[in-house]
Parts: structure tokens; sequence; C-alpha cells
């Protein structure tokens, strides 16, 4: 009897995150689903209803609910993710010591942080399909195929934050950190990482910071393909960036996990 | 089934095992038996392949850990310490998935989850929440897990501890009927009485160092007298009553005396005799018990503690 590969071993796992879904959805419609339409019924169509449609000052976009749509789906799969990957993980090596029951099984950390990480991109991505299908009616896609880009665009995003998040709350010994997290984290990004309002409005100097910050990269993404205005070079450097930190969440995930359940 | 030389472990200056031998064979029971802190369950890590082995060689069924961990866990069973059952999950569940975790077939998981219920009966509490459960079934619970992968080794960490006398009697039975059934078990307590019930050799270990080892009998014969009596003078007092001064007044009854804060042991072959000469020398013990010795005697005489602080 072998060791069993990574796929076999998350595949041992389909039945535990199965349940958990089963025990969860219900709770997770509000913040998937409400709450992200009543963003975009607040800024996209009424706060939006003062703005002009200008594409040149809305970085192609034909309205502001255009404009902001795409950058609030990708900001979107950013929070599904955090909330995925902060309490629940800390429960799971803390507080109900899941985790340490996994690991007394051939499943090794390497699998049990890749079965995890899965279900988040389950939830990320039912979440981000079931917003952006809401929307389509609404008329804020130019093309049939640019949606679909955008979606696993914003998918890419939520799992770059999602691996990130993941090993950070790893090393975490106090949930206390997660308030902190979410305060001067995760809502200065949501708010100034261009998913509201064009960049170039933050000056030169807040304009680059703002591209600093990986959800830019998501929200930009996103939104060149769902509006149709895609400078194909950049659009690259956003995947390299984006699939470059995803690789470094993933080790850091592993490294974490490992340090926190088998020293 | 177990084989350690030198095995040792650390967490940063805290040097939690600090070179122990251990060979554990095919069908016994076997105990680490210390107080809290001796190093029983980071050595119980190592065997369990989950913690790496600091240094030291170590092979469980043959197999070393660092390269065939999982291979190995697949063949152990594990009842930790703590119990890490899932609260949001119901009872049933709780096997299955775990067992879904050895990759067995999901036929066979239910059969013998089916099995195991029957075992730690806990039929009729299948559909429950693992919340709703008492502690001693939840322990039951959590041994039943371990067993999903019908394993050749049970590990079994702290088993009863914080379950009151029948809850442990219960488990003790199941227990007995594994190693009956031809399991291999490793138990950790600081219990001596559960390490007499149950274990057929081990060791006792103090401050990260095996001090002795042996059957529960052959310890007690080569490190305590047949019988001891328990005298009891109430509450220590200073001078002239001290236990102390009671101690050499007494000291030539025994083999030996050992002074608690609440009781002297004087260890004879003939506990009653001690008794009558100590009533005999003008004393009065507000209480006395003679009782055979026990492996809490052997530890005290090792390592000049008592088990349970």
């Amino acid at each position: 009897m072998a060791a069993p590969t990574l796929s076999e071993a998350v595949g041992r796992q389909y039945d535990y995150w199965w349940t958990v879904y089963k025990r969860t959805w219900k709770a997770s419609i509000v913040s998937s689903f409400i709450s992200p339409i009543f963003y975009v019924l607040a800024m996209g169509v009424l706060l939006g209803g003062f703005i002009d449609g200008d594409p040149d000052q809305l970085e192609g976009a034909t309205s502001y609910l255009a404009f902001i749509v795409p950058g609030l789906v990708a900001a979107h799969a950013m929070q599904t993710a955090v909330s995925e990957t902060t309490y629940p993980v800390m429960a799971m090596i803390k507080w109900q010591r899941i985790y340490d029951s996994m690991v007394a099984t051939p499943l090794q950390v390497r699998d049990i942080v890749a079965a995890h990480l899965l279900f988040v991109l389950f939830r990320v991505a039912t979440t981000c399909a079931v917003f952006m299908l809401v929307l389509t009616p609404f008329g804020v896609f130019e093309t049939w195929w640019g949606p679909i880009l955008a979606f696993l665009s914003q998918v890419l995003v939520g799992m770059v934050f999602g691996s990130l998040i993941y090993g950070w709350s790893a090393r975490l010994r106090s949930e206390a950190g997660f308030g902190v997290l979410f305060r001067v984290g995760i809502f200065p990004l949501f708010l100034f990482s261009g998913a509201f309002f064009p960049i170039a409005n933050l000056g030169d100097a807040g304009a680059w910071a703002a591209r600093l910050t990986p959800l830019w990269h998501g929200v930009n993404l996103s939104r060149m393909f769902a509006v149709d205005a895609v400078d194909w070079s950049l659009a690259l450097v956003n995947v390299l960036v984006l699939l470059a930190l995803l690789v470094v969440g993933w080790f850091w995930s592993v490294s974490g996990l490992t340090k926190r359940l088998v020293s | 089934m177990i084989s350690a030389v030198g095995l040792r472990k650390s967490f940063g200056d805290l040097e939690a095992v600090k070179g122990i031998d251990v060979d554990v064979r095919r069908g016994e029971a076997f105990g680490f038996l210390g107080p809290n802190g001796a190093g029983k369950s980071s050595a119980m890590r190592m065997i369990a392949a989950v913690s790496p082995v600091g240094s030291g060689s170590l092979r469980i069924f043959g197999l070393d850990p660092a390269v065939d961990g999982p291979t190995i866990r697949g063949r152990l069973g594990v009842c930790p310490q703590e119990d890490t059952l899932d609260n949001e999950l119901n009872v049933y569940d709780n096997l299955y998935i775990y067992g879904r975790y050895f990759g067995i077939d999901k036929a066979t998981v239910r059969q013998r989850t089916d099995e195991l219920l029957e075992f730690v009966s806990l039929t009729e509490k299948a559909k429950s929440k693992v919340e709703d459960l008492s502690g001693g079934m939840k322990r039951r619970l959590t041994i039943a897990r371990s067993l999903i992968n019908s394993p050749d080794l049970l590990l079994l960490d702290e088993p009863t501890t914080g379950l009151d006398p029948q809850a442990r009697h219960v488990l003790w039975d199941q227990l007995f009927r594994l190693k009956h059934a031809g399991v291999t078990l490793v138990i950790t307590t600081h219990y001596m009485d559960e390490a007499e019930q149950l274990c057929d050799r081990l060791v006792v270990m103090d401050k990260g160092l095996i001090v002795a080892e042996g059957s529960p009998r052959e310890l007690i014969d080569a490190h305590s007298t047949r019988e001891v009596a328990e005298l009891r003078f109430g509450v220590a007092e200073e001078g002239e009553l001290s236990h102390e001064v009671i101690a050499a007044k007494v000291e030539d009854l025994g083999d030996r005396v050992e002074v608690l804060p609440d009781r002297l042991l004087v260890y004879s072959h003939d506990g009653e005799e001690v008794v009558a000469k100590v009533h005999e020398r003008g004393l009065e013990p507000v209480a006395v018990l003679v009782r055979r010795s026990t492996l809490e005697d052997v530890f005290l005489r090792l390592t000049g503690r008592t088990l349970v602080d």
C-alpha cells in the first residue's frame, strides 16, 4: 500500500467537503449573493445614475454600471475567499482540531491544503458565476466571450487571496488578528483597488500604489474583458503577477500548516 | 511492531524526549506510564508518524516514518488525548468520513461503521450530533473512529483522562476485547491502575527518559515491597509532631518510609505487622490502610514524586 497521490488523496476528502457544503450553503446565500446585489443596485444603478457614461473617463465602460460590475465581482471574489480562509481555517486547526484528526490518516498536509483550497475555489467560482449570470440581462457586457474571461480572472484573483490568507491564518495563534486584517487589509483594498473608481483618480503615486495590490490586477483583468477594452500586454502582466502570487500562496499555505500540525 | 533506539525530540530549548529505547511486539499491550510532561505524548506523536523524529532511529512495522509516513498511518489507529471529533457532523458521519480518508471504498466503510457503532454501543446514537454525547460516549466514538481502518496497531493517548469511573470501566472492557482479538495496543497514561489493568509490559517515563521497564508485576517486585502500610496523622505539624519526626520513629519497621504531605507510607512484606508495631510504640495515626504495592509506589520510588500532582 503506497502513499496516495495528491489527486487521490484530495478525492478521499470529497465526502467531508460535500457535507460541509450541504450544511453551510444556505447560510452563505446572504453574503454570497444578496449583499453584492445590493451593492450593484445602490452603487451601480442608483449612484451611477449621477455619473456620465464617458468611456474615456471609465476605462472604456459606456456606463458606470458597466464599469463597476466587473470590479465589484472581482472584489467580491476576494472577500469570499478571505472569509473562507480566516475563521474556518483557524477552527479546523485550533477550535475543532479537524486537521489534527486528518494528519493521523494517510493524508499529508499538502493533500489537506489542496482539498480545502479546492473547496474555496468552488465557493468563489459558484458565487462569481451566479453574480455574472444575474447581471447579464442588465446589458453590462459587450461580448459573449468577455464575461467568461472576466469570470476566470475573478476566480484567479479570489484564489490568490485564498491561498495567501490561508497561509497567514495557518500561522496565526489568535483570532484577534482577523479583525486587524479586515480593517487595515481587506476593506481598504476593497475601496481603493479600482473597483469603484478608475485608479487614475488617485493621482500618480496613488495609482501606482493601487497597481501594486493583487486585487487591482484582478479588477483590471475582469474589467478589460467585461467592457471589451483589452490591452493584451497589460493583461499578460496581470495574469503573470496573479499566477506568481498563487504559486507563492500555495507553498506559503503548505509550509504554514506543516509548521502548525507536524512540528 | 515498533522499534525505537535513542529516540529524541526537542521543541526549541525544551527537550521533551531525551533518548528512549522501545520495542513493542505484535499482540501485546504496551504502556507508557508517567506524569504529565514526562514526554509520553511527544513519543506517541512520533510513533504515530505525525511528528518528525528529532534524532535516533524509529521503525514502525519495519518502515521509516520519514519515508513511509502515509503507509504507516494507513495501518495505525490513533485515539488522541483530546477528542478531535467533528462536532458539526453526526455520529455516523464522523466514522464514515474518516474511513474515506483511508481510501476504503464506500460500501466497506458503511459496513465497518455499522459494526463499530455496535461494538462501542452507539448504534442508537448514529444520527445524533456529537455535541449531544456525554464525555464517555465521545471517547468511545473516538475509539471506534480509530478502528475504522482495522489497524494492526492502536495508539491510545491518555484514553480515560477526564472520564467518570463507570465510563472508564466500559472503555477498559472494550480495550480488553480488542486485545483478545489480537490488536496490538500502545497506551500512555498517568493512571497506575489503568497501566496495571491493561498493560502486559510498560515503561515508566520521567522527564523525557525511561526510568524502568517490565511487566507491572516485575516492576512492583523489583522496586517495591509486597505490602504498604499507609499511616495518616492528620495535618502535618511543625516540630515534635511533624511527619519527618514520626517517620524517624517508624523507619526501622519497614524496608523504606516515604513522607507525603498527607500521610506516611511504610513499605514492608507484612503491613499488618507494621501497624501493630506503630501502635506498640504509642503512635496514634488517625487512619491506617494496609494495601498491596502498586505502580504508584514504583513511580514514587524511582522518581521521588507521585504520578498525579
